[in-house]
């Protein structure tokens, strides 16, 4: 076989993701996004140039080797690709479907500058599922050092945290306060976006090669708190700390009516969803409900799952003529979610009302909600966030008929982890202060990173604050320097 | 996983199960619930500790069957098991010598408010308690109630055991016969019960404390699904909760609230009812 030469493989066009077409996808909870076969891997595989000097690496937040693991499925070289990848991601089958690439790896991406960035994502999904299938290179555990480490919180960040940490040998115990591991990649993100099966292999995977512990059930400031897990005379004797508990306390707006029946958070909604199974009532016990005129408020990732869950619910249930609103005091222009989400969502039927805020929820008798008073917006000058301001536009207040409300404004951290924590410094609104760098806490021996830290933000950059911050655990424990000390 | 250690039935409808849970019985105190679940496909079920035995780590639940889940775990047994056992979760009752208190418990609500009972009589105070249901054999825990009060009524909705009284009535002249001594009601029952105690000791202004259970998934502060309405705006009952001060709360959204999947509820329970038919038949 001749080798392409690089204009040959600048014309060979970006493949298209096969997925379902969005008139059934928005019946069902099915993966939307189908996956490359071998030939649409071969073929995006040529197209990527070979960088000597990959951009597409210094975008990703843990450093996927890009190049080499491309290289190899070019070659048709899959233990290659996926001993590449490993290097790196411990996750690959997740982050193939939740990153998003079109902001990191592949935004860099040489071809970028020309036309369409190496499907990087696409190709990473394969590798990813390749493996769990496969499971030709299982992860090593490191020769036993007698050290433990507690990670709590099982979502992207702690996962990512204990596999790095694992992998050095230390005993990992990982506590995870739900009855299923994963975080927010079981209660939040939905089925038809990362299937849950793929992530209790991803995790089943790492965790049997490792030997770490996977303690369910567990809340920590409850079960057990901070101070208890360290203490080496008459609690746990843990050595190190990884804190991911991410960020889960929802916010309600402070208007009239937000306690009717039917405003819901979209953390409890989702979760009813997705870890609770409720679109499989009365199979699944929990049930969910869902309105014939459901209004989503806020224009972020959770959004846009929230308002195509209940698109698909409404479909399952045969509303004829239902309809879900994303309602957004911005504009188009500022919606925070990812632009594959927003166009999935607007194929799917979402109807989109920008520069819209509610006011007051209305309810009826029975304390349901009946309706909701909107104003509308108008952007003044940057904010803050440099994001221009929304602005209400006086006298332009109208009601709009929704009989449901689930509110996505962003979530902050669940502070129960924080009881007998002394030491452990937040902000004050509610985020722990940890290096950006190491992870480290303000208190000894305890590390945190993910949503924690940052505020609701990615999977993949709580996984690079996972490995970081694993990185630095690792270099205490083999050194034993105290950096606090 | 959590094994069922013992079972009593108490009466056709509520059960009495010790679960083996011992992380969560080192830790668990008078006030605080668990969050139980039955299987893969079951509900997160809130449920408050009815008792500890740190010792034997166990945790003792009370539970009355009034949906499809709570009829499952009535049919349950020793040795079968919990898939989710999760606590000890809210704060405990803050316990402290107040001089004379008063403890009020309805129909399966006696369960959880028994240690509290019994943790203020240990503090000291001089425990004045109510138990009540509808009826007689809905009534349990007269002797353990007995044995950490200072005076005890029992009474029934319709008289078929104690007085025939609702709750409201022996608590209205406790509160009137020990005026000023009273310093403090605790009640956990029903939502309708415990809004009319609010209202009875209210006029007299002692502090009243109610645990509320109301409909919740994560039972750690998540989802929200839980929250009331106080006068000071709204809270979460799992991670600012259970217990409130009862005159704050605005107890018709909170009865508006517990409503708001009866009609899911009836759903399971028949799709319950038809398969346990179809499984008596063979």
């Amino acid at each position: 076989m001749t080798e392409l030469t690089n204009r040959e493989r600048m014309s060979i066009p970006r493949q298209a993701m096969p997925a379902q077409e969005a008139e059934a996808r928005r019946t069902n909870f099915d993966e939307v996004a189908l996956g490359f076969t071998m030939e649409l891997v071969q073929q995006e595989a040529d197209r990527c140039l070979q960088c000597k000097r990959p951009h597409c690496v210094d975008g990703c937040p843990v450093g996927v080797l890009i190049p080499q693991f491309i290289a190899a499925l070019r070659e048709g070289d899959m233990e290659g690709a996926v001993r590449a990848m490993k290097e790196k991601n411990n996750l690959p089958a997740i982050c193939g479907r939740v990153c998003p690439q079109e902001s990191q790896c592949e935004v860099k991406c040489v071809l970028a500058k020309k036309g369409e960035p190496v499907a990087i994502g696409r190709l990473e999904r394969f590798v990813g599922d390749y493996e769990l299938a496969q499971r030709t290179c299982p992860l090593e555990r490191g020769e036993p050092t007698g050290k433990r480490v507690a990670v709590v919180g099982s979502g992207p960040a702690g996962l990512t945290c204990a596999v790095d940490v694992g992998r050095e040998g230390h005993e990992v115990v990982i506590f995870e306060s739900l009855h299923a591991p994963g975080g927010v990649l079981v209660y939040g993100i939905p089925e038809f976006r990362l299937p849950k099966g793929v992530v209790q292999a991803e995790i089943d995977y790492a965790v049997e090669c490792l030997g770490i512990e996977m303690r369910l059930d567990a809340v920590i400031g409850s079960l057990y708190t901070l101070n208890e897990l360290l203490d080496q005379e008459n609690g746990a004797g843990f050595d190190a700390i990884f804190l991911g508990t991410g960020a889960g306390l929802p916010s309600f707006m402070r208007i009239p009516g937000i306690n009717y029946n039917g405003v819901v958070s979209a953390n409890e909604f989702l979760t009813r969803v997705n870890l609770m199974k409720g679109y499989l009532f009365p199979e699944y016990d929990t049930p969910v409900k869902v309105g014939d005129r459901v209004a989503v408020v806020g224009a972020g990732n959770v959004a846009m799952d929230a308002a195509r869950c209940s698109l698909r619910l409404q479909a399952l249930r045969q509303r004829e003529g239902a309809e879900v609103h994303i309602v957004y005091r911005r504009s188009a222009a500022e919606v925070p979610a990812r632009a594959e989400e927003v166009h999935h969502a607007e194929e799917e039927g979402i109807i989109f009302d920008f520069l819209t805020n509610p006011i007051e929820i209305y309810g009826d008798e029975n304390g349901n909600v009946c309706g909701m008073r909107c104003i509308r917006m108008e952007l003044g000058e940057p904010d803050d966030s440099g994001r221009r301001r929304p602005i209400p536009i006086e006298g332009s207040e109208f009601d709009m008929d929704v009989d449901m409300v689930v509110m996505a404004l962003g979530t902050s951290p669940n502070p129960l982890v924080f009881k007998d924590a002394g030491g452990l410094e937040r902000f004050k609104w509610g985020t722990v202060i940890a290096d950006e760098e190491t992870g480290r806490t303000t208190k000894p021996r305890v590390w945190a990173g993910g949503d924690v830290v940052t505020g609701a933000a990615t999977v993949i950059s709580a996984m690079g604050a996972g490995k970081r911050a694993a990185d630095d655990i690792n270099a205490f424990l083999r050194e034993g320097i105290d950096p606090w000390a | 996983m959590y094994k069922i250690l013992h079972k009593k039935v108490l009466s056709d409808v509520n059960k009495l199960m010790v679960v083996s849970a011992p992380d969560v019985a080192r830790k668990a105190q008078a006030g605080q619930f668990v969050i139980v679940r039955i299987d893969e496909q079951g509900e997160r079920i809130p449920l408050t500790i009815a008792d500890y035995d740190r010792e034997a780590g166990t945790i003792t639940i009370i539970f009355q069957e009034v949906g499809k889940s709570t009829m499952h775990m009535g049919m349950l047994n020793p040795g079968d098991e919990f898939a989710t056992f999760t606590g000890p979760l809210g704060h405990e009752t803050e316990v402290e010598n107040y001089g004379t208190v008063v403890c009020v418990g309805g129909g399966v609500g006696i369960a959880p408010i028994y240690p509290i009972a019994r943790a203020l009589k240990e503090a000291g105070n001089r425990v004045l308690s109510i138990i009540g249901a509808r009826s007689k054999e809905l009534l349990f825990w007269e002797d353990r109630m007995r044995a950490v009060s200072d005076e005890l009524v029992v009474c029934t909705d319709d008289g078929s055991y104690g007085r025939k009284a609702l709750v409201t009535e022996p608590l209205k002249e406790m509160l009137e016969e020990h005026r000023g001594e009273i310093t403090r009601v605790w009640a956990i029952g029903p939502a309708i019960m415990m809004k009319f105690v609010a209202l009875t000791t209210e006029p007299f202004e002692v502090p009243t404390i109610v645990s509320l259970n109301t409909i919740m998934i994560d039972g750690t502060g998540m989802c929200g699904g839980c929250r009331v309405k106080l006068k000071e705006g709204a809270k979460f009952v799992c991670a600012d909760g259970p217990e409130f001060d009862a005159h704050q709360v605005d107890w018709d959204l909170l009865l508006a609230r517990q409503r708001y999947y009866l009609d899911e509820e009836k759903r399971a329970v028949e799709q319950w009812e038809h398969k346990c038919r179809l499984e008596a038949q063979g």
